[in-house]
């Protein structure tokens, strides 16, 4: 009974996301929190940020993204310490499949961007397959520069842009 | 009898013949506008640095850091035949006029300052009237309106100070929809015969139209003329849409498109707006396709496991064959005009840099060794340079430089410029430029190889992306 509530509510907050038109990523950083953090401090909500089975904890707690150095696909120690999170996370809840979305700053040409993406959405996949995560339950897309996170023209929003980030869907693998 | 005949084309069907001017047939080159014309081709050949010329006589073309005196020219208002024809006439001339002076290489007289009135296309002209304005060209012209719609264009170009006809009058005919093409065709007919190159301006550009926030943007594919005109669309804003190009005789768009909600390399028809995705494997991610001079090939990228190298699709066939197999992103392919090589972007070396290969594939060889970084390699439809975008200390520019990467040669420089693409005649670029900061927007800005004449093209949104057809027939 209870899994069948998460899983719903998990597909409810991911059909959130699916309305920002692939910008899945912004939801989770730009506050989208349909459950209240509030809540989840308080006391614990199925499906609430303080469930650890839940995606809003998934994001909050493990850190559902990671970033990268200008022209860079290689995964920062911190970045792998998130994907080392992630692992866990999808090992302990099978029931997920991720997409995991690489994105590029501004700063390059439109195409090379997507190459640039699709590189570190594939390096954030690796490492967590690396980390026991069946291959089948992971997908990639790159967006290039096309939809960045934070819109200045700035190093501070920049290096929020250069980002691989994995997105839950409620769902059986591929 | 030499004669021009455009054969009829797909939109308005202008059809165009020659009038027969005199007896005596000639393409009439006087000693001024040969100087010009050499000025020109001087201009269009050498690289920007300052250059002088003395050039005795009225024409006084002066040359100095690359800026070209324009050549005044007049066009009073076409002689309307009938009443119907009045407001056409009207705006064919306004068109005509601004075709040629947004080149820079004219500058129009305005007609508040003109001292004669052409009040029949077939009388003799009274040069002394257009000597005393300073015109050095002239072009008159009629438009007659059938009772069916279709409208006659005639036209003449004069050269004032020798006091001839420059090449023979033409005629078009078409249909009144198409009133602008007619006008572009007289425009392209004057520019050509006065600066010795290939028409451009009968031809349509396609590009995606922006709407919404930087980070949620709505993108589609939009077709203007290339002036800005009669823009439709040909996708909705569900699904990013990116880098359009159109295939070698303008019937087909080739783009990257998310409609799958995935990236794959897409065909769409311009006259029944079906769209084909083409090229590349499901689980893949397809892209930054462009087709091959004869349209029967797609190059384009594909991502296999974060690695994206470049492949082939016969579209005849379906049969791909893949043409690079290294570690390193090989993107942003361009074939040559000739369809035996490809000019492409790679960071094999560790940054982008240009390559070219044979159309089969093969070796690289990496053509640009300038500072900073490289890509979007653009191969120019007459073969002799390629145009790219350069990213150094902090700016992008768009350059060109020579097939075997010698004389390399920025002509912008800005916070953002990418993606060049070339006017059918290979004579100026088209290409994107996005401002700064949380309202940057993109936009389409045209200017010439030597790096004059940059102007922002007139679109109803934000755009970018543009890629240049061919000249419409």
């Amino acid at each position: 009974m209870k899994t069948t509530a998460i899983i719903l509510m998990a597909a409810l907050a991911l059909g959130g996301c699916g309305n920002r038109l692939g910008g899945g990523a912004g939801a989770g950083a730009g506050g989208y929190d349909p459950y209240g953090t509030g809540a989840g401090a308080g006391g614990y909500v199925p499906g609430g940020p303080g469930d650890p089975t839940s995606v809003a904890y998934f994001q909050q707690s493990i850190g559902d993204r990671v970033l990268f150095a200008v022209d860079q696909s290689t995964l920062s120690p911190e970045g792998q310490t998130i994907l080392a999170g992630q692992a866990q996370w999808l090992n302990a809840n099978p029931g997920y499949t991720a997409l995991i979305e690489g994105h590029a700053d501004e700063q390059g040409t439109r195409e090379y961007n997507l190459a640039l993406g699709g590189r570190r959405a594939n390096a954030a996949r690796d490492y967590l397959i690396s980390q026991g995560v069946a291959a089948s339950r992971l997908r990639t897309i790159s967006y290039g520069k096309e939809r960045p996170l934070q819109i200045c023209s700035t190093e501070a929003c920049y290096s929020q842009n250069r980002r691989a980030v994995t997105v839950l869907a409620a769902g059986a693998g591929v | 009898m030499p004669r021009r005949v455009f054969r009829s084309g797909p939109l308005s069907n202008p059809a165009a013949l020659a009038i027969r001017d005199s007896d005596t047939e000639r393409e009439t080159m006087t000693l001024r506008l040969t100087t010009f014309l050499r000025a020109l081709a001087a201009l269009l050949v050498l690289a920007g640095p300052a250059m002088a010329q003395d050039s005795p006589g009225p024409l006084r073309i002066e040359i100095t850091d690359g800026v070209i005196e324009p050549l005044p020219f007049a066009v009073p208002t076409f002689v309307a035949r009938n009443a119907a024809a009045e407001g056409l006439a009207q705006d064919i001339t306004r068109v005509i006029a601004a075709d040629l002076a947004n080149t820079g290489l004219f500058r129009e007289i305005p007609q508040e300052a003109h001292v004669a009135r052409i009040g029949s296309f077939d009388a003799p002209v009274q040069f002394s009237d257009w000597k005393a304005i300073n015109a050095q060209a002239l072009i008159t012209g009629s438009v007659l309106a059938e009772g069916d719609g279709r409208i006659v264009v005639q036209f003449r170009l004069y050269d004032v100070f020798s006091e001839a006809p420059l090449g023979d009058g033409l005629q078009f005919a078409g249909t009144a929809e198409g009133w602008r093409r007619m006008a572009h065709k007289v425009a392209d007919a004057a520019y050509s015969r006065i600066t010795g190159e290939d028409p451009y301006f009968d031809s349509r550009v396609t590009f995606v139209s922006e709407l919404g926030p930087k980070d949620a943007r709505q993108k589609r594919i939009g077709v203007m003329d290339y002036d800005g005109a009669n823009v439709t669309y040909l996708t909705s804003s569900d699904a990013i849409v990116l880098a359009p190009r159109f295939s070698p005789d303008g019937s087909r768009i080739i783009y990257t498109g998310y409609e799958s909600g995935f990236p794959r390399v897409t065909v769409i028809d311009v006259a029944t707006l079906q769209k084909t995705t083409v090229g590349g494997v499901d689980q893949n991610m397809s892209f930054a396709p462009r087709f091959s001079p004869d349209g029967g090939r797609v190059v384009y990228s594909a991502e296999v496991s974060g690695n994206t190298d470049l492949y082939v699709l016969d579209l005849a066939s379906g049969q791909t064959s893949r043409l690079t197999d290294a570690p390193s992103i090989e993107t942003a392919p361009s074939f040559s005009p000739d369809g035996t090589r490809i000019v492409f972007e790679s960071d094999r070396s560790g940054a982008p840099q240009l390559y070219i290969m044979p159309a089969r594939g093969g070796e690289g060889q990496r053509i640009s060794f300038g500072e900073g970084r490289y890509g979007t390699p653009v191969w120019s439809p007459k073969g002799d340079y390629i145009a790219f975008t350069k990213q150094n200390a902090g700016r992008f520019h768009i350059g060109v430089m020579r097939t075997d990467g010698s004389e390399e040669r920025l002509l912008t420089g800005a916070f953002l410029d990418e993606g060049p693409t070339w006017a059918p005649n290979g004579r100026v670029v088209m290409f994107t430029r996005e401002t700064s900061g949380a309202t940057g927007a993109p936009a389409l800005y045209t200017v010439d190889i030597t790096g004059r004449n940059l102007q922002r093209a007139a679109t109803p949104a934000a755009a970018s992306d543009p890629s240049w057809g061919p000249l419409l027939r």
